[in-house]
């Protein structure tokens, strides 16, 4: 909200200086965003005569000016304005002045070969106005030489954000009231001498709604010129941000703009009977002041006449009865509206205006009649006019809240101590009535004070928060107690040994387009209002997000990339933790040393999906590799692991071509996932020991073993028969050797197997190893495999 | 000369003289060897008598000693002449590059959610954290919100067509506020947590994007004021920028779930560059003030709906942008780029997986 120095003074007796007014202001909770100095603006310009007017000896339409600044000799300026005459007055822009309007800077120039020594400006040129037909003319008594920053006592402008509690602050009023409480001054209240008018309301004013509309005030006005408003209202207007419209319109702004209170303006000519506050039937429309047509139903509170709607209650008014220049007869309208209902309706509507916001809020209940008569002062003066005597249909809320109040609380809340009777200033000068014994009556207008925290804000606010001392908050003085759960310490941990295995850590959006959440099965939770359709599906895997960051980088000349993202998989039971990591591209680019570059296969992340998962302490030679990672991956080169046959923990592969040709991805890409809810997590406290271990005083004893298996036959199936076959002895087997074609038989494939034995206390003989090779064989046996010779 | 050292002398010179290993081998077996001509004279000891042997043998076996010996020494410099020349020709270009490691990196968001942890474990507080797809009554209701709030409007919602079990509808989170709701429903009193997440408002430009982290502190005891915290936001800002040098400011603001609600400014300096760099009064010559925090003393409503009694627990709470915490420690000017997984960007200003955030060392990762 803005409003200018000058304005808030008609409210407030101050000596303070900007800046003390402004700090004031943020030190009471009106927080300043911005102070626009007029004066700084309009440098350079001021009030000048026109001594002689001649015709430019180039130019029909121009004119040789000499003008006198006050000082020195007359400057010659070209002028092209047609009323620019000798003896009239007005405001010269001198060489060096920058225009408000255009941001041009002005200089000595020639036009059309006369010499031309600065500008007489217009209305519009100034930003004072719209009017640009000439130049402007001043009073005959306007003092040449005087800048006309002074001359025109611009002011400087506030701009303040009002907190949505306070819409008692929504007019320049409610300001000075703070902050002359916080004692910048003096407050001095509008004084409205009450208005009694002639003769009776000639028309019905009714409410018909009591919840949407308890009271509806009015008057009538017959007589009025709705021509423009005056100069000192229109400039406070124009400061405060609210474009002139017509005086009527200006006044009922100006009353909404000063003391927070919104009001309408009826054409009487165009209202026929009674007018009254009722709900709206179902469907009926408005055609409002905005020249949209709004569509209303039985939960909005209208005022409408016998014809039909005229005023969306509390929000808008309608085009048909609105007021025109030759507007001769007006009806006022002053109505206190159901907060919650002038709410529901806006946000029904999508219709945002000043008056709803003050409504919804809440205007002071008790500035009814004092707002008629004011408004209807405003009118009289600036429009003429004969006004009735007032209407008064029903009745606002007029019980005021009375809180018990402790003055300890600032203490014991606010961490400051105040003394009682700088407690009963500050809110007898925020209009709370204060008893002896402590009960606080709460002014009607502060709706946001509802008990007794609310009225140690408003003491400690204007008593000042910088008095509140920092305070240690009590604690153990020894060494701080670990505060991180299992599932916190692990997602750190797994971040860590990603970003150590090389893996760079992305953050994706959660939400990712309904094509992109089909690729994975889809997504449960979609968006009823996404901010765009690539956002729209809450994500039900990491891999997606991921993809398209790699298209990113792709598209921005990446050649090998490793991202990983630690986050939330959304699923229709609940969110749950993931790691996911995508390899795209080369994994070893082209070099002097390995030749070709190299792209990732599903290897790699194999050996990153376990190296992770051994970090997070899983069992990780317990894991199954199985299949059914998802369509999203190649079919066949893709697994998931895990702990019994229902329990997966993780999955990896290379991504499905058809999925790559879908994120518009035209590089091999490995990827993985993992549950990190799936991990299982040691149980009980485990202290820190570690069991017993003492490295075995003899060597260990390696044996070779090449196998005859089915083509078909799982790798790490006979691995594990290897090393399952004698748990005592044997500690290790890794497959050294495979393959396929010649030699080998058709369908079967060659696998050579490495197998670790570990003697105990004493060194194998020849037929212990034998015994335990030939379990070795024996297990292979059982799959297929017979040893090769 | 006696015959014996001719032979020694003869053989001596001509080891000296080998060129190379075979040479040498040759003299030796021509020496030394089964049929050589010292062991030819080693085995005419045998058929003598013990006076003639020990008369003899000394010089003999002096001989073979001496020649075996020479053949040693030979041998040995033979062989790393040979080593020598051998590894002259496996001199490589060392200014060739070695095999890369790849470089992995934490992001900015997440060293920092674990540099708070780290803060707050040392002032007593746990982290909590709680759904992003919530049930509008904690996103708003239990935090004094209900439906006809004006302030819910200020929230650019997200929300899903679903009906929310406790009324309204289910909605993405816009704060971290309702895991205070959640943590005290769930623990009771007294709570000490910080809450870090995902928090989405429907808002989109240069300093906005619809996803973003929060960060929300609560502490709810007997007797907590405004004093309290004060003390913690200035004790965590000075640990998380590790400066001595942090001013606070405290307005009176309105958040509907506080009761007094302040807004808290930090102090800056602008430097020479024109960015800003946090310390000093705001009020100071060249120094103005940054709103940073929301924060306040926890409605009483709020304390009410939460399932505690009002007029025994009373505390504060407060909230701050994680990234904004990030772009200020770490000089990041652009918060779109935070999510865009762009690996230039991730690689320049995250974070290596050693720089884990330790109180002696310092919670901040130097440049």
């Amino acid at each position: 909200m803005k409003f200018s120095l000058e304005w808030l003074k008609y409210y407030l007796e101050t000596e303070a200086s900007v800046e003390e007014i402004s700090a004031k202001l943020n030190a009471i909770g009106i927080e300043v965003e911005g102070i626009e100095d007029p004066a700084e603006r309009l440098e350079g310009f001021r009030v000048a005569e026109v001594l002689t007017a001649k015709p430019h000896p180039d130019a029909d339409k121009l004119q040789v000016l000499t003008v006198n600044t006050g000082e020195g000799d007359p400057l010659q300026v070209v002028c092209g304005a047609p009323n620019a005459r000798a003896g009239m007055k007005g405001v010269l822009g001198q060489a060096g002045a920058v225009v408000p309007a255009n941001g041009m800077k002005l200089r000595k120039s020639e036009i059309r070969g006369v010499e031309s020594n600065g500008m007489m400006c217009s209305v519009r040129e100034l930003e004072l106005g719209e009017d640009h037909e000439g130049i402007i003319e001043l009073p005959a008594d306007a003092p040449v030489g005087t800048s006309f920053a002074e001359y025109h006592n611009a002011s400087p402008v506030f701009d303040v954000a009002i907190t949505p509690n306070r819409p008692d602050c929504m007019g320049v009023m409610g300001i000075a009231r703070d902050l002359a409480a916080a004692g910048l001054g003096t407050f001095k209240p509008v004084e409205v001498e009450p208005i009694a008018g002639n003769g009776a309301c000639p028309v019905e004013i009714r409410t018909d709604d009591p919840e949407g509309c308890p009271a509806f005030y009015g008057r009538v006005i017959r007589g009025v010129a709705n021509g423009e408003s005056p100069d000192w209202m229109q400039r406070r207007l124009l400061d405060a941000g609210q474009k002139p419209i017509s005086a009527l319109v200006d006044c009922t702004n100006y009353l909404m703009l000063a003391c927070g209170r919104p009001a309408h303006v009826y054409d009487l000519a165009k209202l026929s009977g009674p007018v009254v506050a009722r709900r709206a039937k179902d469907g009926e429309q408005v055609l409002a002041l905005n020249e949209k047509t709004y569509t209303l139903d039985a939960n909005m509170t209208v005022i409408a006449d016998d014809a039909g709607v005229h005023d969306i209650a509390g929000i808008m008014g309608g085009e048909h009865s609105s007021v025109h220049e030759d507007t001769k007869d007006i009806l006022l309208e002053i109505a206190y509206f159901n907060p919650e209902s002038i709410g529901v309706t806006g946000r029904k509507l999508g219709l945002a205006t000043d008056a709803r916001t003050r409504f919804e809020r809440g205007v002071d209940p008790a500035f009814l009649s004092e707002g008629l008569d004011l408004l209807t002062d405003l009118i009289l003066k600036t429009c003429g006019g004969e006004a009735s005597e007032a209407v008064r249909a029903g009745a606002p809320p007029s019980e005021p809240k009375v809180v018990q109040y402790d003055p300890e609380l600032t203490r014991k809340l606010g961490g400051v101590a105040v003394d009682e009777a700088e407690q009963r200033r500050i809110l007898a000068a925020l209009d709370f009535g204060v008893s002896d014994d402590w009960k606080v009556t709460v002014p009607l207008r502060r709706h946001d004070v509802e008990g007794a925290a609310d009225i140690v804000e408003e003491v400690v606010r204007i008593y000042g928060l910088e008095h509140v001392q920092s305070v240690a908050l009590e604690g153990n003085l020894g060494v701080a107690a670990p505060t991180a759960t299992p599932q916190q310490v692990l997602e750190r941990r797994m971040r860590r040994a990603a970003a150590g295995r090389g893996l760079n850590e992305a953050v994706t959006w959660s939400f990712i387009s309904e094509e992109e959440a089909a690729a994975v099965g889809g997504g449960r939770w979609v968006l009823d209002n996404p901010i765009s359709e690539d956002m729209k599906v809450m994500r039900p895997s990491l891999l997606p997000g991921l993809l398209s960051a790699v298209r990113r980088n792709l598209d921005r000349g990446a050649s090998s990339l490793r991202l990983f993202e630690i986050g939330r998989r959304y699923l229709a039971d609940g969110e749950y933790p993931a790691l996911a990591v995508v390899l795209a591209g080369e994994r070893d680019p082209r070099g002097w040393a390995n030749g070709k570059a190299r792209a990732f296969d599903v290897f790699d992340a194999k050996a990153i999906c376990l190296d992770l998962l051994r970090e997070a302490g899983a069992p990780v030679d317990n894991l199954m590799v199985m299949g059914e990672a998802g369509d999203f991956y190649h079919p066949g080169q893709s697994a998931t692991l895990r702990l019994g046959p229902k329990n997966r923990i993780a999955s990896f592969g290379m991504i499905h071509p058809s999925t790559l040709k879908a994120f518009d991805i035209d590089v091999p890409v490995a990827a993985l996932g993992i549950h990190l809810d799936a991990i299982p997590q040691k149980k009980g406290k485990s202290g820190f020991a570690r069991t017993h271990y003492a490295p075995p005083a003899l060597q260990a004893v390696k044996r070779d073993f090449a196998f005859l298996v089915p083509g078909e036959l799982a790798a790490g199936d006979l691995l594990r028969a290897a090393r399952t076959a004698d748990k005592a002895n044997i500690v290790d087997a890794r497959i050294f050797d495979l393959f396929e074609g010649q030699g080998v038989p058709e369908g079967k494939k060659s696998i050579a197997i490495e197998v670790t034995l570990q003697p105990g206390e004493k060194s194998y003989k020849d037929e212990e190893i034998k015994a335990i090779s030939d379990k070795v064989v024996a297990a292979a046996a059982k799959l297929g495999g017979e040893l090769r010779s | 000369m006696s015959e014996l050292e001719t032979m020694k002398s003869d053989a001596l010179s001509r080891i000296a003289a080998a060129a190379d290993l075979d040479t040498l081998e040759g003299l030796r077996v021509e020496f030394l060897g089964k049929q050589g001509s010292i062991s030819g004279l080693l085995k005419t000891l045998g058929k003598m008598s013990p006076e003639e042997r020990q008369e003899k043998a000394p010089a003999i076996q002096g001989l073979r000693q001496a020649v075996a010996d020479a053949l040693a020494d030979k041998k040995a410099l033979l062989e790393a002449a040979e080593l020598e020349a051998r590894l002259a020709t496996e001199k490589l270009d060392l200014t060739l590059p070695a095999p890369e490691t790849p470089k992995g990196s934490v992001h900015p968001v997440s060293q920092v959610m674990d540099e708070l942890a780290e803060i707050f474990a040392d002032l007593g507080f746990a982290v909590a954290t709680g759904p992003e797809i919530e049930d509008d009554w904690y996103n708003f209701t239990a935090l004094n919100m209900p439906e006809s709030h004006p302030a819910r409007a200020m929230h650019d919602t997200f929300y899903f067509p679903d009906a929310a079990p406790k009324g309204g509808r289910m909605l993405l989170r816009t704060h971290t506020s309702p895991v205070q709701v959640r943590t005290m429903m769930a623990d009771g009193a007294p709570v000490r947590i910080i809450a870090p997440g995902r928090v989405y408002r429907s808002d989109s430009d240069a300093t906005h994007t619809p996803m973003f982290h929060q960060v929300e502190g609560l502490v709810i005891d007997k007797d907590i004021h405004l004093g309290h915290l004060k003390w913690t936001l200035e004790t965590f800002l000075k640990a998380f920028f590790e400066t001595d040098d942090i001013v606070l400011r405290l307005r009176p603001s309105y958040f509907p779930f506080t009761e007094p609600s302040v807004e808290v400014d930090v102090g800056f300096a602008i430097d020479d560059k024109g960015s800003r760099i946090l310390g000093g009064s705001g009020d100071a010559p060249g120094h103005g003030w940054m709103e940073l925090l929301g924060s306040g003393m926890v409605n009483r409503r709020v304390i009410e709906m939460s399932g505690l009694d009002p007029d025994e627990y009373q505390g504060f709470a407060f909230g701050v942008g994680v990234d904004r915490l990030a772009m200020l420690k770490y000089g990041m000017d652009d918060l779109r780029a935070f999510f865009d997984g762009d690996v230039r960007w991730l690689q320049h200003y995250g974070f290596s997986a050693f720089d884990q955030p330790t109180l002696s060392a310092g919670v901040g990762a130097g440049a």
